[in-house]
């Protein structure tokens, strides 16, 4: 009984013991998380700098959310007007690009709404429509979905009146939301990061890209201190300073899943 | 079937390889559990036990509401611990959102009525053959409770089991206010979770596996103990 | 107002105690003073378990009252000690049984131990003093409650059917250790069906039937001459079941 004691309190020391280690809170998305990036990034500027970067993966709108609260220090997401939004409000102090991919359609083979292979992805949103093919939404508020929801408008479809039952708003990450489609047979907007790292594809393959309306960007931002004491300013800003560095940079290019690049630095300096 | 056979295959890899990350995320697991159960057990004991003893006005609706706050929803706890450690909310001075200690806690709300309520049942109708007696040697209130506590451990080791096994199979809770941090906040079933939502089925299977053999190895040590001592202490 | 800490002699006034519906105690009243060791003799269900328990503190009575000569309740509670039927025994040995007696009664600590080796040699026990006590044998176990309730040297020493689930053997060294208290000065009182016990034990009988104290004698008197027709029938075996 008593050894048992002793080792309970130790572990809890050691889990107490490793907050000691200089460390910032980043808010990101799960379909950053989930492509694997920051295991590839995060030892190299670890090792660099000695600060551990604790990322915790949300919706886009719950990262932001948890930045306005002032849990995060850094926010890094991809909905640049959601993103602009939250500096206007005056929560951080100024938005970065750090890199890019895109979104791809994705669908079952059998593609009952004929788009496999086209270059407009708002007619093809149209033709899913017509069809009434299954379609997944991930309805959370995340930058994916917000791509999604741009792109309904694009295509002169007001979602939110004239969805039927074939629209599946499910509420979930993107895996999940992967996850669903696969189980359902149907349509899903996905970022290509957390594509290529999806084990569970089942029937279903990417149908369209390329289309300049499925860019993605990704941008950094620095919870502003005035509003946020708690926030971890220098830190925080070292973090960012070293993503869009020429270092970061080149770091984030390097990272690739089966020999294929998932994101395309592009911050401005 | 065979995605069963498969996965329990892949346990048992798992188990082999050793793999340092697993058996860090492995003892967290442990170390949160264990210690929310741990203190749940030191509020929950008493608790019980002065409710099982105790006469006061709305005895009964206290009963109630313990038994029914066994069925406290993970995720809801999580919610409310979330927003109380936020920095955004009272104790978010505390600074303890997103590490171990933010997860013990939440946990420690789950259990703690589990163990209270069985407890709460155990010392009641224990406390029918031990009343009198007690009594007649004087001992009263809060020191016959606990003497009683103490006397019917054995009995009350399937309460703190049945809180463990609470604590260890939960994932709400422990993914709001931990945030399934690599590395820091990341426990067995929140990277079930997240195995599950990347689409690794097979490995978020085996991880299965290997967590309930876990508990199952937990519940098997405990009950050697409880045979053991009980032969000895009759 | 006592004298150096005595509680005898108990008074009860019109003692009546009802529950469920059922008048199980009709209005006794009784004095109880130190010297003869007094047997509470009835029928199975004629209240005498209730009766003892009134006295001892455990029941309090619907109506008339219940009293001794100490007003102080610790004082009083510190002077009596019972033996129940069956021993209720703590998951420790038999010596912390009996040291967990004094704790409670806060005996200071270094005087616990002492006074429980005493009190388990007084009973035959000492050798089994780190025996777990839920393992010993019935006639042991109630011995064991036996040393408990001696180890404070109470004044009066209730004892409900001491011997009713044991077998003869154990049941001679239960009545040895009784004698052995009462010869040291512990005012015995006792309830028992068993006529014999009460031969054996009693210097007076409290005879009770349906909750009502029929007779009181010194213990030849009432076997020789009952006064009441309850207690002759009793004493011949034939008193109907209540």
């Amino acid at each position: 009984m008593d050894i048992a004691f002793r080792i309970l309190f130790s572990l809890l020391f050691c889990a107490t013991a490793h907050a000691q280690q200089t460390y910032i809170t980043v808010a990101s998305t799960t379909s950053t998380e989930q492509s694997g990036l920051f295991k590839h990034l995060l030892p190299i500027f670890e090792k660099k700098t000695g600060i551990q970067v604790r990322v915790v993966a949300l919706g886009t709108g719950q990262a932001l959310d948890m930045g306005r609260r002032g849990d995060a220090d850094v926010v890094f997401v991809h909905a640049r007007p959601l993103e602009e939004k939250f500096v206007a409000e005056g929560f951080g102090i100024r938005r970065y690009d750090v890199m890019y991919n895109d979104f791809v359609l994705i669908g079952p083979k059998a593609d009952a709404a004929k788009v496999a292979g086209g270059k407009d992805a708002a007619d093809a949103f149209r033709r899913i429509k017509s069809a009434q093919a299954p379609f997944v939404s991930r309805g959370d508020r995340s930058g994916t979905h917000f791509a999604e929801l741009e792109i309904w408008k694009a295509a002169g479809i007001d979602i939110a009146k004239d969805k039927g039952t074939w629209y599946r708003d499910t509420g979930q990450g993107m895996g999940p939301a992967l996850n669903s489609a696969a189980g359902m047979n149907a349509y899903i907007l996905a970022d290509r990061g957390t594509w290529l790292s999806f084990k569970n594809r089942a029937d279903l393959t990417i149908l369209l890209e390329g289309d300049k309306r499925l860019f993605n960007q990704y941008g950094i931002i620095l919870v502003n201190p005035a509003k946020r004491p708690s926030v971890k300013k220098a830190d925080g800003q070292a973090f960012i300073d070293w993503v869009i560095s020429p270092e970061g940079q080149k770091a984030i290019a390097e990272y690739r899943i089966g020999g294929e690049q998932l994101f395309f630095p592009n911050a401005k300096r | 079937m065979s995605a069963l056979w498969e996965a329990a295959h892949g346990a048992l890899g798992l188990i082999l390889a050793g793999d340092p990350a697993l058996r860090g995320i492995v003892l967290l697991s442990l170390g949160v559990s264990l210690s929310a159960v741990v203190c749940a057990t030191l509020l929950g004991l008493p608790l019980g036990a002065a409710i099982a003893v105790g006469r006061f006005p709305g005895r009964r609706a206290v009963v109630v509401l313990l038994n029914a706050l066994m069925g406290l929803p993970p995720v809801v706890v999580g919610l409310f611990v979330y927003l109380m450690l936020s920095r955004a909310g009272p104790l978010g001075a505390l600074g303890i959102l997103f590490t171990p200690g933010a997860m013990v806690l939440a946990q420690t709300i789950l259990v703690l009525p589990i163990i209270a309520a069985l407890c709460r049942q155990a010392v009641e109708d224990a406390w029918i053959e031990y009343e009198e007696q007690l009594r007649s040697l004087g001992a009263r209130g809060p020191g016959a409770a606990l003497t009683l506590v103490w006397d019917i451990r054995f009995s009350l080791l399937t309460a703190i089991l049945a809180g463990l096994g609470r604590a260890s199979a939960e994932v709400g809770a422990v993914m709001i206010v931990g945030g399934n941090i690599d590395g820091v906040t990341r426990v067995m079933t929140t990277t079930i979770a997240l195995e599950t939502s990347k689409g690794d089925l097979p490995l978020a299977l085996s991880l299965g596996i290997v967590l309930i053999g876990l508990v199952l190895a937990l519940n098997a040590a405990a009950f050697y103990v409880k045979d053991a001592a009980q032969r000895r202490y009759g | 107002m006592t004298t150096d800490g005595r509680i005898l002699p108990l008074h009860m006034r019109d003692a009546c105690f009802r529950a469920g519906g059922r008048t199980i105690i009709d209005r006794i009243s009784v004095e109880i003073s130190a010297g003869p060791s007094s047997i509470i003799l009835g029928a199975n269900g004629a209240g005498k378990s209730v009766l003892m328990r009134l006295m001892h503190g455990l029941l309090v009575p619907t109506s008339g009252e219940v009293g001794w000569t100490e007003t102080d309740p610790d004082k009083r509670r510190r002077q009596q000690a019972m033996v129940f039927q069956r021993p209720v025994l703590l998951r420790r040995s038999a010596l912390a049984n009996v040291t967990y007696a004094l704790k409670v009664a806060r005996v200071p600590r270094r005087e616990r131990e002492h006074l429980a080796v005493d009190a388990l040699e007084s009973v035959g026990l000492l050798h089994l003093a780190h025996r777990p006590a839920r393992v010993l044998s019935g006639g042991e176990q109630q011995r064991l409650a036996l040393a408990r309730a001696w180890a404070l040297h109470p004044e009066v020493l209730f004892l409900d059917e001491p011997t009713a689930s044991l077998d003869p053997s154990a049941t001679r060294e239960i009545e040895r250790v009784i004698r052995a208290f009462d010869a040291a000065g512990t005012k015995i009182v006792m309830a028992t069906h068993n006529l014999g016990q009460a031969r054996r034990l009693g210097d007076e009988v409290l005879f009770v039937h349906l909750g009502r104290l029929v007779e009181r004698a010194a213990v030849d008197e009432f076997f020789s001459s009952p006064a009441s027709p309850e207690a002759a029938a009793f004493i011949k075996g034939e008193l109907p079941w209540t």
